[in-house]
């Protein structure tokens, strides 16, 4: 069957063709719409036998689920985006220790540009770190194809496989040929050998020297598996190695007639980790003098590049400056890494200006920061620690709200902080979903010392930023901080609209004087969400 | 045949309804096609374009060349500015005329029309006065711009009409009917203005 699918979709179809058990994920740009596209068939029933497919709370969490469900020896995918592998780096790592009895992929999607995010870390870096094999896909086609593989691969050797993706990966479209129906799931089993989910030293040891064992055959399936292709240039002293997509950036300048010089390099295009060893020495042994590394995201092959040929052999790319530095690769850069003029065009109109996003009219966040700001204003050096969110837009035009935004649950522990340094008044801002992804067990160390904090959750009712997906606490707030610690009459609730301005104001006074742990939650549904709801109420 | 078509607006104006009916005509004519989208925080009122590429060759890069797009279709005139340096010297701009003034330093209205007037291939149109006229809703407005850039377009127009009623079937036919209608109205305004000279 054709479909027309972004690659997260693709990814989605390949998972659970391959006869997927459960998805685990947070939300998070771009990788939201793999979890959504496999609600969205489980819901209509098209995934063969139902799939789990909830949010988690957040990718630690979703991690050790999966790593649970695959313990049963079903398949079980978890997905991310590329700071996600942080939050649940201690379950992904030590995962790789166990290993796994059914099928675990693990779906990073990194965002080099940082167009959603705080940072573009490379998620190979963690395939490496963790001595596991990794997929980069470098079309939807492959993606999907290559996720059914990954599954395979988990299996047969019994480890984790992560599959990486980039932005423009994960929010591309095209026509993606698929299987008729998914394959059956995997019955129950249990894994053969206890020990190796039981990480006492005295086990974790001889399964670390697994893992160590493994690595060339991790190699020689790199090379065998039909993933990485080499392909011999009839003028073999140039070579381009590529990763993921950056093989299409590649092949579309190729395809222009002033790139002819370069159509006669070996190209050997990457899309399964480790690097295949033998392909590279083969390029070597073919004559490469200068081998250009074109890859999306941090300089990672390029680096194991230098030391795996001879020293007059010249490797090229983002370290060298013929690629940028940072940044998502292009057409445009790597035509001009290839050293050709850019195609004749009209200049930049400069007219034109910037159009930052902004907290949506009538969202609830703009009230809540409308009244924390006259508040601040009448001390003499408020702090405020932000979170990540749409209210992180806070930080610009008009409000200037923030002054702090770093990464999930972060302003909670830093208000502590900063409390804790003497500051007054130390405020926290995060919306319901990030708090209980991360803020809530900082508010226990808050509580711990009743830290003179006011962490303002700002509860939209959803994960707002990545599209209004179900947020975990919903409904619970309140009972969250009375168990973690908090004084129930230093949980106040108010509701941000313009007409309660000034009740906001005197419960936000009253709880900043206040010497100990408290929290405002300001609640009011998401107006994008709202919006939906009402037009499926009409229906 | 082969087009490289930047889709601009701001987020939320429902530029990928656009690319939607585009690519139901394209996949039903047997053209290839690759659709590079914006997801995430740039939805929320910012700057937000789509790269889509039709070709009857397999197509390699998600991401249009600079100086490789043959058409650039906004629904804002200043967001159809941004991309006029991926245009190719032949290339053509159809543009909504009306601004979306969601920033404190948008430039002067009449200043951004004549620089979009200053590209000899350009179809500048009031989308929402056209879409009033054809009796269709405002949120039909996108409709218009996709009807006047049918010309650029390389399918034909009885197979986009075609497409038009294939993405909107399941909302009934009334709604399939003001979309024809708003496609029509926009189609005719390029097509005089084409005829009528530049």
């Amino acid at each position: 069957m054709k479909h027309l699918l972004l690659g997260d979709e693709a990814i989605a179809q390949g998972a659970i063709d391959a006869g997927l058990s459960g998805v685990y994920a947070y939300p998070g740009t771009p990788s939201t719409e793999i979890t959504e596209y496999i609600q969205m068939q489980n819901a209509k029933g098209k995934t063969g036998a139902p799939v789990f497919c909830r949010w988690a709370a957040n990718e630690k969490t979703a991690m050790e689920a999966a790593l649970g469900m695959a313990y049963m020896g079903k398949r079980a995918l978890v997905c991310m985006k590329h700071v996600g592998m942080n939050v649940c780096a201690d379950a992904f790592m030590n995962a790789a220790i166990t290993g796994v009895n059914g099928g675990l992929v693990v779906v990073a999607a990194d965002d080099p540009s940082m167009h959603s995010s705080q940072n573009e870390q490379d998620s190979r870096f963690y395939g490496k770190f963790a001595m596991i094999p990794t997929i980069e896909p470098s079309n939807q086609q492959e993606a999907y194809d290559m996720t059914q593989a990954a599954f395979d691969l988990s299996e047969k050797m019994h480890t984790p496989v992560l599959l990486r993706v980039t932005t423009r990966m994960a929010h591309s479209r095209a026509v993606v040929e698929t299987k008729d129906a998914p394959q059956a799931q995997n019955t129950m089993s249990l894994p053969e050998n206890v020990q190796h989910f039981i990480l006492l030293p005295a086990f974790a040891k001889r399964n670390y020297a697994e893992l160590v064992a493994a690595q060339p055959e991790f190699v020689r399936l790199s090379e065998t598996s039909g993933h990485n292709r080499y392909v011999r240039g009839t003028r073999p002293e140039r070579a381009i190695v590529t990763c993921g997509i950056a093989y299409n950036y590649l092949m579309e300048v190729l395809h222009h007639k002033d790139a002819n010089e370069w159509r006669e390099a070996s190209v050997l295009k990457i899309t399964q980790y480790p690097l295949p060893e033998t392909m590279i020495s083969r390029m070597v042994e073919d004559g490469a003098k200068e081998i250009m590394v074109i890859e999306e995201g941090q300089p990672v092959v390029e680096e194991l590049m230098r030391g795996m040929v001879p020293s007059d052999v010249k490797v090229t790319g983002r370290l060298t400056g013929e690629l940028p530095r940072m940044g998502e690769l292009s057409p445009d850069c790597v035509r001009k890494a290839l050293g050709l003029k850019e195609l004749s065009t009209p200049e930049a109109d400069k007219i034109v200006v910037g159009r930052p996003p902004a907290l949506c009219q009538g969202c609830g966040h703009r009230d809540m920061y409308a009244a924390l700001n006259e508040v601040a204003r009448e001390y003499p050096q408020p702090r405020i620690f932000g979170d990540i969110g749409c209210y992180t837009l806070g930080a610009l035009s008009p409000f200037h709200a923030i002054h702090a935004c770093v990464e999930m649950g972060a302003s909670v522990t830093m208000a502590k902080g900063a409390a804790d340094a003497g500051q007054h008044p130390a405020i926290a801002v995060i919306g319901d979903s990030t708090f209980t992804h991360s803020g809530m067990t900082g508010l226990l160390d808050c509580v711990n010392s009743n830290a003179n904090v006011v962490v303002l959750i700002s509860d939209n009712l959803t994960t707002g930023m990545t599209g209004g997906q179900d947020s975990a606490g919903t409904g619970r707030l309140e009972q969250i901080c009375y168990g973690v610690g908090v004084e129930k009459e230093h949980v106040r609730v108010v509701v941000p609209l313009p007409k309660n301005m000034e009740e906001i104001k005197q419960v936000l006074r009253e709880e900043i004087d206040y010497n100990g742990t408290s929290v405002v939650i300001a609640r009011r549904e998401c107006i994008q969400t709202l919006k939906r709801h009402l037009k499926q109420a009409k229906k | 045949m082969k087009k490289n078509i930047i889709l601009a607006g701001v987020g939320g104006q429902g530029i990928l309804s656009i690319a939607t009916v585009i690519g139901e005509a394209a996949l039903a004519e047997g053209l290839y096609l690759k659709q590079a989208e914006v997801h995430g925080m740039s939805q929320r009122g910012g700057d937000v374009q789509s790269n889509l590429r039709l070709s009857s060759d397999p197509i390699m890069s998600d991401l249009i060349e600079k100086g490789d797009a043959d058409l650039i279709i906004s629904l804002e005139p200043m967001e159809a500015l941004r991309y006029v340096s991926y245009l190719a010297p032949d290339g053509w701009i159809v543009t909504s005329s009306v601004p979306f003034v969601n920033i404190p330093n948008y430039p002067e209205i009449e200043d951004v029309l004549s620089h979009v007037k200053a590209f000899q291939n350009h179809v500048l149109l009031d989308v929402e006065t056209l879409a009033k006229e054809a009796g269709a809703p405002q949120q039909a407005a996108n409709m218009v711009l996709l009807g006047a850039a049918i010309p650029m377009l390389g399918i034909d127009h009885d197979k986009m009409i075609a497409g038009v009623q294939r993405v909107f079937a399941r909302k009934g036919e009334a709604v399939v009917a003001t979309n024809v209608a708003a496609v029509e109205v926009g189609y005719k305004y390029a097509k005089e203005k084409m005829q009528g000279g530049k």
